[in-house]
């Protein structure tokens, strides 16, 4: 009885009451259980959305089920998993840390190099990857755990560096410089190779996403979750219980840098190959952009702050070199035409005006909710609120 | 031994440029507990309005005492930029560290992009001094000349921030600001003026360091200050955060490591043991060489 009160208090959001459920009026029911089924419904209409041959001018370039749109749409949905999985470190443990690119160009690299340069099959290689990956995250962390807060943060990033000199001075000649490793697709799958086959790594894409969103959920709703949560909110108190802080630091930070690490396999199939900017401070920098634009320590801020931020990267190029900026002036149209400038700006405000990002929205607008059901309904003069008119 | 000196003599060109990087860093970080992200942005702001001066300014130019003019131009727009960052965007947000970061985040991705959208993405040729260019002869090794006018500069501005730290009572607010902030608070000085300053200050030397770094690599684009930067942190941590000595220390130890071992070792791999010795320096003394006090 009591774990079937949990899920539904867990499935409900919490602005909800938990007794909503069982109350008897039937509307309310029925939305409640809309609310708790909508992420499936948006995974299914995610899923199906290849099928469909609708063109969004403005938003996207040629239908939908064209190979370009999905691309894009694939590039999203890895960003969105990849920053829910930085989310846990920086939104749920309150782990500040700067390092987390190396992770991801660890995926990227990893599978390019197996599958370029030792000739093994996707699988393994992909697998392989993983679990380097996650061990190199267990290691690093074990070391830079040692510090906290700030210190934690410059450890990081400076890990984050070697990785970054290491790819770019190309030791062994693995890693191709400056220049890159593309895949070598004569091993791979068919069903992953060609322009054609773009819609198997956007479904590949889209459950990554799925993946990383249902293993966040799971780890910050079980108890080890709530342990992360008051390591975010009080350390010394959690050591004080007599947890030991360290472990479950560790334990994110791996999982954490797992995580990072199956995303950066699939970028390398969805990009084809692998290019030293994965491996940049700047990829760090821009997923805390995307946690904190869209909402830290929320289930869907993250990723849809990281969906959101890639789609406008890519997209603001396209709008910065139309014919609507360049008829702006010079003053204008040259800092508009540079996405970073636009993206930076606007996550400035952000941290002054919307600190809860995206997520926060809806809790924010939610006094104006009567004034818009007010105005959506002039007809019944009787249901309207005598304040209100 | 010709060798030998030279690289010493390069490797400490190179110091003095970690050096005017991180004092101001770690000053900023000391005082203010921010960990200023936008400091890369300081030097290249340093940097290209030195390279625009000496093209547009009258009186100043590539040469003689416009040069000189043009580097004061670029340190005074470094040390304004710095402070305008602190009274408009650090201010609001005092003691909410990790707003503080993500807003100097922010500025050094939008900063460096105005930067790109203004003056291109290529680097541009930096106008020098003819003399800079030259070699100077020293045991036998030819030094570039331009090396040896950066670890002048650091020199002066060391002896500068220690004259100004020991002997003046900004200075002495800023000492005992660093060690206890709140103390000083409560005996009814107010510390946010010295952190104006420590943002101006910090902002002048990241400038001058772009200026010279600029002299020094003969050409000057937006994004050298980001890739200075990440050893510039890890000077301040090996250093102490707040201590200009330990700063002075610390890139001392990191250039010259990182000169002769990529020298004797492979390319690249100087950096990766800079990397190491900051790890092995965390582990064994989490404080950093110097701990927590400006001048020591």
């Amino acid at each position: 009885m009591t774990t079937g009160v949990k899920t539904a208090a867990a499935a409900n959001p919490p602005a909800v009451p938990p007794t909503a459920s069982s109350a008897p009026a039937p509307r309310r029911n029925w939305r409640s259980a809309l609310r708790a089924w909508s992420p499936l419904l948006v995974l299914l209409v995610f899923a199906v959305l290849p099928y469909s041959t609708v063109s969004v001018p403005g938003v996207f370039d040629g239908p939908l089920n064209g190979p370009g749109t999905l691309q894009l749409l694939a590039i999203c949905l890895v960003f969105g998993g990849l920053a829910a999985g930085y989310d846990l470190l920086f939104g749920r443990t309150g782990m500040l840390s700067f390092g987390h690119a190396l992770y991801f160009a660890a995926g990227v690299y990893g599978t390019d190099i197996l599958v370029t340069k030792a000739g093994l099959p996707l699988w393994q290689a992909a697998l392989l990857t993983l679990v380097g990956g996650t061990i190199l995250a267990g290691l690093l962390g074990a070391i830079a755990l040692r510090t906290a807060g700030i210190a934690f943060a410059m450890v990081t990033l400076a890990f984050a560096q070697v990785g970054a000199i290491l790819v770019a001075r190309d030791f062994g000649g693995l890693t191709g410089g400056e220049e890159g490793l593309s895949l070598d697709v004569s091993g791979l799958p068919a069903m992953l190779v060609g322009v054609g086959n773009t819609v198997n790594l956007y479904w590949l894409a889209l459950a990554y996403l799925a993946l990383v969103v249902f293993v966040v959920h799971r780890v910050a709703g079980s108890p080890t979750g709530r342990v992360l949560a008051g390591l975010r909110d009080d350390e010394r108190r959690i050591g004080v219980l007599g947890l030991d802080p360290y472990r479950f630091k560790l334990l994110a930070f791996t999982l954490a840098g797992g995580l990072a690490t199956a995303g950066g396999s699939i970028y390398c199939l969805l990009v084809g190959g692998a290019s030293p900017h994965v491996t940049s401070s700047e990829l760090t920098l821009s997923l805390l952009v995307m946690v904190v634009l869209g909402g830290p320590g929320t289930r869907w801020g993250p990723v849809l702050g990281g969906m959101l931020y890639m789609y406008l990267d890519h997209r603001l190029t396209a709008f910065g070199t139309s014919s609507a900026v360049d008829s702006l002036p010079g003053v204008l149209s040259g800092p508009l035409s540079q996405p970073l400038f636009v993206l930076g700006t606007v996550f400035i405000l952000a941290v002054y005006f919307f600190p809860g990002g995206l997520a926060s929205l809806s809790t924010r607008l939610t006094p104006l909710r009567p004034l818009l059901r007010s105005l959506l309904r002039p007809t019944h003069p009787t249901r309207r609120p005598p304040a209100g008119g | 031994m010709s060798t030998i000196v030279l690289l010493t003599l390069t490797g400490l060109g190179l110091a003095a440029l970690y050096f005017l990087v991180a004092s101001g860093l770690s000053l900023v970080f000391g005082l203010a507990d921010v960990l200023n992200f936008a400091h890369g942005l300081f030097l290249s702001v340093g940097a290209y309005a030195t390279w625009w001066a000496a093209g547009n300014l009258p009186g100043a130019g590539p040469s003689g005492f416009g040069f000189v003019l043009a580097v004061a131009f670029g340190v005074a727009a470094g040390a304004v930029v710095g402070m305008a960052v602190e009274l408009v965007m650090i201010r609001p947000l005092y003691s909410r560290t990790i707003e503080q970061v993500l807003v100097t985040v922010g500025l050094s991705l939008a900063g460096v992009a105005l930067l790109q959208a203004t003056w291109g993405a290529d680097p541009r040729p930096f106008p020098r001094p003819d003399w800079t260019q030259r070699v100077t002869s020293v045991l036998g090794a030819k030094v570039p000349n331009s090396g040896i006018l950066l670890i002048l500069a650091a020199a002066l501005v060391l002896a500068a921030l220690l004259g100004f730290l020991r002997y003046t009572r900004y200075g002495l607010v800023i000492r005992a600001g660093v060690e206890n902030r709140e103390m000083v608070t409560a005996l009814g000085i107010d510390v946010r003026k010295a952190f104006t300053l420590v943002f101006a200050i910090g902002g002048a030397a990241a400038a001058l360091a772009g200026a010279l770094g600029g002299v020094y690599f003969g050409s000057v684009s937006p994004s050298q200050g980001g890739s200075l930067l990440i050893f510039a942190f890890i000077v301040v941590v090996i250093g102490g955060m707040g201590s200009v000595v330990g700063s002075a220390y610390a890139a001392v130890a990191v250039g010259l490591l990182q000169q002769f071992v990529n020298y004797y070792g492979t390319s690249g791999a100087g950096d990766i043991c800079v990397v190491a010795l900051l790890a092995i320096v965390l582990l064994l003394r989490p404080q950093g060489i110097a701990g927590r006090a400006a001048t020591t």
